[in-house]
């Protein structure tokens, strides 16, 4: 009977986690297309945005690292969504993406404060998105471990 | 159907993404001045800030287009000779600035090149350009330059609350950024960087002292770019 409620719970964990990464999906759109379409984008709550976003770091290999941010929101929110109605697979993989996510978004917040010495705020909010979703996967692992000791 | 509806929702989803996507790609005004459909160049796609910085004659048979950084030594060493050709041949050359920052390198460039362009939208960049580069040594390892930079202004007599407000604004921002996209498009990656007549010129060939005079002859008498 307990295992009911810890499974229905788990499956939350991961909707949630699967809305969290459409706001991140959200932001990488919006930069995506303001760097297509050549546009300045305008830091509101910080100045920065231009630094930032029209450095060498916001192009990897010729792709705006903003379009490879829309493809690695849309992989976790997919995962995420599959996870939830039971596919185990899916929860091992969004583990996997998130850690990846995790250590990318810690090198660019260390580029953005120690090289370029600005920061963008929609670069700040992917991170903060990432960071919830790690700690959405680690409580997720962690209730996972606890429900097979028991 | 239950085993479906994750695959539903996620399509559902990247449709929507494909859609807002989309939807806001058109609904940005463009980048500068119209452009035509069939124009698909670099160039043309991305024009950088609009009006650019321009010394001289829009008919003049040579245009130098120098993407700078105001913090960058061979910008600063490339100065001077540039200022000695706009003199030498007047109204027969025109040179255009672009600003491209290379902040991570130089701490200072992004307010040094804020600081050009907040002058420019009292009119004054040039000027200010031309302090920044003629005392560059000055400035370069100081921990914080913004205050030269405020003087400068001053001496130029530039409104400074204006200036002051500007510095931050959407529209040097804006200028910026448009700059280093015109900048990614033509695939530059460093400073100085000069297009002579719309053809990128080594650094080689420029930075060696008569470099560029022979260059616009070259131009001049049609056997160059």
């Amino acid at each position: 009977m307990m295992a009911e409620p810890s499974k229905a719970r788990g499956a939350w964990l991961y909707g949630i986690a699967a809305a969290v990464a459409l706001i991140g999906l959200g932001d990488a759109i919006y930069l995506t297309v303001e760097h297509v379409t050549g546009q300045s984008v305008r830091c509101t709550l910080i100045s920065g945005c231009s630094e930032v976003l029209s450095s060498s770091y916001a192009v990897v290999a010729g792709v705006p690292l903003a379009g490879l941010g829309c493809v690695a929101y849309f992989t976790a929110f997919s995962l995420a969504t599959l996870a939830a109605f039971g596919y185990r697979f899916a929860g091992k993989l969004l583990t996997v993406m998130v850690g990846l996510m995790l250590l990318e978004t810690l090198w660019l917040l260390y580029v953005q404060a120690f090289v370029i010495r600005h920061f963008c705020q929609f670069c700040l909010l992917s991170a903060l998105v990432t960071f919830v979703l790690t700690g959405l996967v680690i409580a997720q692992r962690r209730r996972h471990s606890l429900a097979s000791k028991t | 159907m239950k085993r479906f509806l994750p695959l539903i929702i996620i399509a559902v989803v990247l449709l929507v993404a494909i859609t807002a996507g989309w939807a806001l790609m058109r609904s940005q005004p463009p980048a500068s001045s119209p452009i035509s459909s069939t124009e698909t160049s670099p160039a043309v796609i991305a024009p950088g800030a609009e009006p650019p910085h321009v010394r001289g004659e829009a008919s003049a048979p040579v245009t130098i287009e120098e993407f700078g950084d105001f913090q960058c030594p061979p910008c600063g060493a490339v100065y001077p000779e540039l200022k000695k050709v706009e003199h030498e041949y007047g109204s027969r050359l025109r040179v255009i600035f672009r600003e491209l920052p290379l902040v991570p390198m130089h701490a200072h460039a992004g307010w040094a090149a804020r600081s050009a362009e907040a002058a420019g939208l009292q009119g004054r960049f040039w000027e200010m350009h031309d302090k920044l580069y003629e005392n560059q040594k000055a400035w370069t390892d100081l921990p914080d330059a913004r205050p030269v930079f405020t003087s400068y202004a001053k001496s130029l007599g530039l409104d400074m609350e204006r200036f002051a407000r500007d510095l931050e604004s959407e529209a040097v921002d804006r200028r910026i950024f448009l700059d280093g996209k015109r900048a990614h498009a033509l695939g530059v990656v460093s400073t100085p960087t000069l297009f002579l007549n719309g053809r990128e010129v080594p650094f080689e060939t420029f930075k060696l002292p008569g470099g560029l005079n022979e260059l616009i002859d070259a131009a001049l008498r049609g056997t160059g770019p």
